[in-house]
C-alpha cells in the first residue's frame, strides 16, 4: 500500500462537533486540496499529519505512509516535509547551509558539498551557497525553500498556502514548479488553499476538513 | 513528561527553592530557640523610629518612582523618544545600587560638587555646611537614591509591555477624540500596562523598605532601617544576636506582605478614579502643559543626576588635592589608583568569577526551564520563580548564612555563587522570556519536516538565532550579580572581598579618592558587559541582514 492514508482521522477539542473528520488515500505523484474559511480546521489537519498538534486539541484515527502508521512517531521521523506561506529559510544560516541542513548526516565532504550546488543550479541561484538568506529576492527565497524540503527526501509534502505571498506572475511559475517536482518525485502532497487556481493546477481532488468534495 | 523536561521544569525551582527555604528556617530557629535573657527585638528603643523608616522611605520612593515612570511613559510612549529612551536606560539599569548611592552621595554631601558649585558666591560658604544632608534623619537623600535607581528599572518594565497594549493605536484614537497624550495614554493605554508592571513595582516596594547597602550609604544612622540593623545584629560574633536580628526579619517580611497587601487594595481607587473621569469625557487639555512638562523636568533632572554622580565618581578617583569651594581639583593623579591596583585586581578577579558561575549556572536553568515548557506553567510555579524579587534579602540571608556557618559552606566563591543564582535566575529568566515566546515555531516545524529532532533543533536554530537576547540576558546576569551586596558579605563570611562589598566598607570612611576608584570600577564592570553584549551580536550576524533587530 503506498501513499498517503488518511484513516478515519478526527480532531475535536471539546465537546464541540468534529474540526476535522477525514478518510482519504492520496497516492504517490497526486495531490488532496483541502479548502475551506479561516479557522476551519486546514492547519489543524496539517499539525496533527506532521505530529505537531497542539494541547487542548484530541485526534482519533491513524496516519499511514506507504503502509508504515506514523500515528506514534516523532515529528523528525515521519519523512514528511512541510512548505509554509513564508519560506522561512533559517536567517542565520547561508544558503547553502540552509540546504545542508535538510540533507541526511550520511552524506559527508565533497558529495555533501556537490549535493548543494547541485539543489543550487535546480533552483536557479548557481554559486550562491555563500550569500545572506535575507539579500535574496521573495522568488529566489522561495525556490531555495522548496529545494531544501526536496533534499530531505521526503516521503510525502504538506503545501500550507505555499504561493499565498507571492505576486501574480511570480505565483504561477512558483506554483507549476512545486507541482512539476512533487509529481516527479512521484509524492503524495496535502495543498492547503484559499485560491481555487490552485486547486485546479493541483489537480486532484479538492475536499473541506470535513472531507466534503467541493468540486 | 520526558526525565529531562521534569528536570528542566524543577532545577529551577530547587535552585531558588531551596536557599530560601533555608534561609526562612534558618530565621526560625533563633526565635523558637531564644535563651533566656537572649536581647530582644522589642527591648530595642529604636524599634518605633526604625520601623517607620524603613516603611516610610520604601513607600514614598516607590510611589514617586511609579509616578515619574507612568508620567515619563506617558510623555515618550507614543512619540519618537522612545528608541532614545530604550537607549539611555541600559546603562543606568546596569548601575550597581552601591556606585548609584555613592554617586549620588558625592554630588548632594555638604562638601559635595552642588555645593562646590554654588559656593561661595551663591551660599557663602568657605568651609563645607554643618548640615546632615547625607543621612538625614528624614530619609530623603535614601529616597533619592532610590528613585533615581528605581525609575530606570520601572520604565524597562513597562516599555516591555508597550507591545501587548497597542499603544500608539490607542493613543492616535484618543488624540482623535481631543485627548491630549498624556492624559489619553493614562485614560487608554495604562490600565492595561499596569498588571505588567505589578511584579516590578512590588519589588521595588520590596527593595525600598528592606535595602541594607543603599540604606547604609545613604539612609540615616541613630536609628537606621530596619533592614540595615537587622544585618549588623546578624554579623554579631556572639550568637544572642541572632535573636534579635531574627525577629527583625520576621517583622520586615510582614511589613513588606502588609504593603504589598494595601498596594493590591489600594489599586482600585486610581482606577475608578479613571473611569469616572473617563466617563466624563473630561479631556484633560488643561493639564496637559503641565504634565509633559513635569515629564521633561524629571526625565531631565534624573538623567543630569545620574551622569554627574558617575562623573563625580571618575573626577574624585583622579583628584590630588581639592579643598572645598573650589569645583574642581587643583590637580590630577593617578597615584591612588596604582596604590589601590593589587586589591582592585583581586576583587575585580572575584567579582567576575561569582559573576560568570552564576550567570553561566542561571542561563543553563533558564533555558532548560523554558525548554520544558517552564514559561507555559501554572502561576504557582512561575511564581516561585519570580519569588526572589519579592523576598526581601534580610529576611532569608542572615537565616541562610547561620546555616552555612553550620555546614561549613560560608566563606567559599561556589557558595557565594549559589547564592547569587537565586538573584541572577529570576532576572534571566524575566529577560528571556519574552523573546523565547516569541521565536516562530514553524521554524521548528519546517525543521522537523526536513529530520531535525529536537536537540538539532535547539542547538543548530533555537540558540543561535536567540544569540542576541541571550548576551543581554548574561548582561543582565552579571550586573544583578555585581551589584549584590549582602549575598557575599554574609555568605562570604568577610572573606570574599568584591568590588561591592569593598565599595560599600570604604563608604563609612572618608577616603573619597578610593570610593571614587572601587565605585567607579563597579560601575563599568556591568556597562561594559552591557556593550559587549550588544556588540557580540552584531559582530557575527554581520553578514546576516535577517538576524538585526
Amino acid at each position: 500500500m503506498t501513499g498517503l492514508s488518511i484513516e478515519a482521522l478526527t480532531i475535536r477539542r471539546g465537546p464541540a462537533p468534529p474540526l476535522v473528520s477525514l478518510s482519504v488515500t492520496i497516492p504517490p505523484g497526486r495531490v488532496l486540496t483541502v479548502m475551506g474559511p479561516s479557522g476551519s480546521g486546514k492547519s489543524t489537519l496539517l499539525a496533527a499529519i506532521l505530529g505537531v498538534l497542539p494541547e487542548g486539541f484530541a485526534m482519533t484515527g491513524r496516519v499511514r505512509l506507504d503502509g508504515a502508521d506514523l500515528t506514534a512517531l516523532p515529528p523528525h521521523r515521519r519523512g514528511i516535509g512541510i512548505l509554509f506561506q513564508d519560506d522561512l529559510l533559517f536567517p542565520h544560516l547561508s544558503v547553502g547551509d540552509n540546504l545542508a541542513f535538510a540533507l541526511p548526516p550520511a552524506l559527508r565532504g565533497a558529495a555533501r558539498r556537490a549535493a548543494v550546488e547541485t539543489a543550487l543550479v535546480e533552483a536557479e541561484l548557481p554559486g550562491l551557497a555563500d550569500r545572506d538568506p535575507a539579500t535574496l529576492s521573495g522568488g529566489q527565497r522561495a525556490r531555495v525553500a522548496l529545494m531544501r524540503v526536496l533534499l530531505a527526501r521526503p516521503r510525502a509534502v504538506l503545501l500550507d498556502e505555499p504561493f499565498s505571498r507571492l505576486d501574480a506572475g511570480l505565483r504561477l511559475r512558483f506554483r507549476a514548479q512545486v507541482l512539476g517536482r512533487l509529481a516527479a518525485a512521484g509524492l503524495p502532497a496535502i495543498l492547503v488553499t484559499h485560491d481555487p487556481a490552485d486547486a485546479a493546477a493541483a489537480g486532484g481532488p479538492i475536499v473541506d476538513p470535513q472531507g466534503r468534495p467541493l468540486g | 513528561m520526558s526525565l529531562a523536561g521534569r528536570l528542566g521544569r524543577a532545577a529551577p525551582l530547587i535552585a531558588v527553592g531551596l536557599p530560601i527555604a533555608a534561609g526562612l528556617a534558618g530565621m526560625a530557629g533563633p526565635i523558637l530557640t531564644a535563651p533566656p535573657g537572649a536581647p530582644r527585638l522589642a527591648d530595642w528603643p529604636g524599634l518605633v523610629p526604625s520601623v517607620w523608616l524603613s516603611v516610610r522611605t520604601g513607600v514614598v520612593a516607590g510611589l514617586v518612582s511609579l509616578g515619574l515612570t507612568v508620567l515619563l511613559l506617558a510623555a515618550l510612549a507614543t512619540g519618537r523618544g522612545l528608541g532614545w529612551l530604550r537607549r539611555m536606560l541600559s546603562p543606568l539599569l546596569a548601575l550597581p545600587h552601591a556606585a548609584a548611592a555613592l554617586g549620588l552621595a558625592f554630588l548632594i554631601a555638604p562638601s559635595g560638587w552642588v555645593a562646590r558649585m554654588l559656593s561661595p558666591w551663591a551660599t557663602g560658604w568657605t568651609a563645607p555646611p554643618d548640615a546632615l544632608i547625607l543621612n538625614d534623619p528624614g530619609g530623603w537623600s535614601l529616597i533619592a537614591g532610590l528613585v533615581a535607581k528605581e525609575v530606570p528599572f520601572l520604565l524597562l518594565m513597562g516599555l516591555a509591555a508597550l507591545p501587548q497594549t497597542r499603544a500608539a493605536q490607542a493613543g492616535l484614537l484618543a488624540a482623535a477624540l481631543g485627548y491630549g497624550r498624556i492624559w489619553g495614554f493614562l485614560l487608554t493605554v495604562w490600565p492595561a500596562v499596569w498588571p505588567q508592571l505589578r511584579l516590578p513595582m512590588a519589588a521595588v516596594l520590596a527593595y525600598g523598605m528592606t535595602t541594607v547597602d543603599m540604606g547604609r550609604i545613604l539612609g540615616p544612622g541613630l536609628p537606621p532601617p530596619l533592614g540595615v540593623q537587622v544585618v549588623v545584629w546578624a554579623m554579631q560574633p556572639d550568637p544572642v544576636w541572632h535573636v534579635p536580628a531574627a525577629e527583625g526579619a520576621a517583622l520586615l517580611m510582614a511589613l513588606v506582605a502588609l504593603v504589598l497587601g494595601v498596594l493590591r487594595l489600594a489599586e482600585a481607587l486610581p482606577a475608578r478614579a479613571g473611569r469616572a473621569l473617563a466617563r466624563a469625557g473630561w479631556r484633560g487639555a488643561g493639564a496637559e502643559g503641565a504634565l509633559r512638562g513635569l515629564a521633561v523636568a524629571a526625565g531631565g533632572t534624573l538623567g543630569v543626576t545620574m551622569a554627574a554622580a558617575m562623573a563625580g565618581l571618575a573626577v574624585w578617583s583622579v583628584a590630588g588635592p581639592w579643598r572645598f569651594p573650589q569645583a574642581w581639583p587643583q590637580a590630577l593623579s593617578l597615584a591612588h589608583w596604582a596604590r589601590a591596583l593589587p586589591e582592585l585586581a583581586e576583587a575585580t578577579r572575584a567579582t567576575v568569577a561569582i559573576a560568570v558561575l552564576s550567570t553561566a549556572a542561571a542561563l543553563a536553568l533558564a533555558l532548560g526551564w523554558l525548554a520544558a515548557g517552564g514559561g507555559r506553567q501554572g502561576r504557582a510555579m512561575a511564581a516561585l520563580v519570580y519569588l526572589p524579587l519579592i523576598l526581601p534579602q534580610p529576611v532569608f540571608l542572615p537565616g541562610l548564612q547561620v546555616l552555612a556557618l553550620r555546614a561549613g559552606l560560608d566563606g567559599s566563591l561556589l557558595a557565594v555563587a549559589a547564592v547569587h543564582l537565586v538573584f541572577v535566575l529570576p532576572y534571566v529568566i524575566l529577560s528571556l522570556a519574552g523573546p523565547w515566546a516569541a521565536w516562530d515555531d514553524r521554524l521548528a516545524m519546517a525543521a522537523a519536516g526536513l529530520g531535525a529532532g529536537p536537540a538539532r533543533v535547539f542547538w543548530r536554530l533555537r540558540l543561535p538565532m536567540l544569540l542576541a537576547p541571550l548576551a543581554t540576558a548574561a548582561a543582565v546576569g552579571v550586573a544583578v550579580s555585581v551589584a549584590q551586596y549582602l549575598p557575599t558579605l554574609l555568605i562570604g563570611a568577610g572573606r570574599i572581598a568584591t568590588l561591592t562589598t569593598e565599595a560599600v566598607a570604604l563608604s563609612s570612611g572618608q577616603n573619597r579618592r578610593l570610593i571614587g576608584i572601587w565605585a567607579g570600577v563597579q560601575a563599568v564592570l556591568p556597562a561594559a558587559t552591557f556593550a559587549l553584549a550588544m556588540a557580540l551580536p552584531a559582530a557575527v550576524w554581520r553578514n546576516r541582514r535577517g538576524m538585526r533587530p
